[in-house]
């Protein structure tokens, strides 16, 4: 199962790749497609990180995580490389959970 | 083209190769903490080979979602890849086997780089030679966090689940630089945690690219 979403997924992203290259420009010059398009990945984002951050499950919930996404914004802030943000952010849960 | 463009061009595409070669190891991790094989995991960065849908089919199934929330998620957030090849199309090979090969290498980076430069054959020197630094460096990141995480006993000891939404947020965060994106971000963030308790894992995901689909196209009528 985890192989057919895996694999689907890729076929997906590459057909969207391809897209671009192959439709004529006016579909995707469209006004509503170039107003919504890049909404997306705000919204999806946004809400990744948000789901990631406060639940289990069903369930809303408050703990390591969230200083861990504080720390992350502060990294981001300072204007840390990518991998610094997401290092810090797991070095932050792990150290709490260690006290 | 002449040579110190040529010499600029691949010096510049080896930093961002070098650049997502370290972000790939992040990613390899995760994807193994998530509960994906290694192999699972190299065959998204050899076939997918676009960061945040892979990040996020992996975040979605780590977080007990289903592999198929997972997909939907990663296909919704590749959708930006169509428009990026609308602005490569005059640029690279319209046509035949080339073209079914460049479209797997539009990406945010080679994106940047191609329309950067000044001239047709410098564009396409500037996507392949990124193109393939990428590749090559994204995917031996990605086996190297793998094989990292694979010999761990517990990764959430070591905090590995708090690192998806902290690579979920640097990848936001370029993308919040107005008002209007800031504004659906903390909305979508919002309402996914509002749908979180009533719909299965990974759901609210797919509510909050509806919505803002609907805000997109009724906003561009005006």
């Amino acid at each position: 199962m985890m192989w057919a979403g895996v694999l689907v997924a890729c076929a997906a992203c590459y057909a969207l790749k391809l897209a671009g290259l192959s439709l004529p420009a006016s579909v995707l010059q469209d006004a509503r497609v170039q107003r919504t398009v890049p909404l997306v990945p705000v919204a999806l984002l946004a809400a990744l990180v948000a789901t990631q951050t406060f639940s289990t499950g069903h369930h809303l919930v408050v703990d390591v995580r969230t200083t861990a996404l504080i720390v992350a914004i502060g990294m981001v802030f300072l204007r840390a490389p990518f991998l610094v943000v997401v290092a810090s952010a797991a070095a932050t849960a792990a150290l709490l959970r260690l006290l | 083209m002449d040579s110190t463009v040529r010499r600029g061009v691949i010096r510049d595409a080896l930093g961002i190769g070098i650049a997502t070669g370290a972000y790939a190891l992040s990613f390899g991790a995760i994807s193994t903490a998530a509960g994906l094989s290694l192999l699972q995991t190299c065959a998204l960065s050899v076939l997918m080979f676009t960061g945040a849908s892979q990040f996020a089919l992996v975040g979605v199934v780590g977080a007990g979602g289903s592999v198929w929330a997972g997909a939907a998620t990663a296909a919704l957030l590749g959708s930006r890849n169509a428009l990026y090849g609308v602005r490569l199309s005059s640029l690279l090979d319209r046509t035949g086997w080339k073209r079914a090969a460049a479209a797997h290498f539009v990406i945010d980076e080679t994106t940047a780089m191609a329309i950067a430069r000044e001239s047709v054959p410098e564009s396409r020197f500037a996507f392949w030679t990124t193109g393939a630094a990428v590749f090559t460096l994204w995917n031996l990141g990605t086996l190297i966090g793998a094989l990292a995480t694979h010999a761990l006993p517990d990764p959430k000891v070591l905090g590995f689940d708090a690192a998806p939404p902290a690579a979920f947020l640097a990848l936001l965060a370029p993308r919040l630089r107005a008002r209007e994106p800031l504004a659906i971000a903390l909305a979508a963030g919002v309402v996914a945690l509002v749908c979180l308790p009533f719909v299965p894992p990974g759901v609210p995901l797919l509510i909050v690219a509806v919505l803002v689909a609907i805000y997109g196209i009724a906003r561009s009528g005006r």
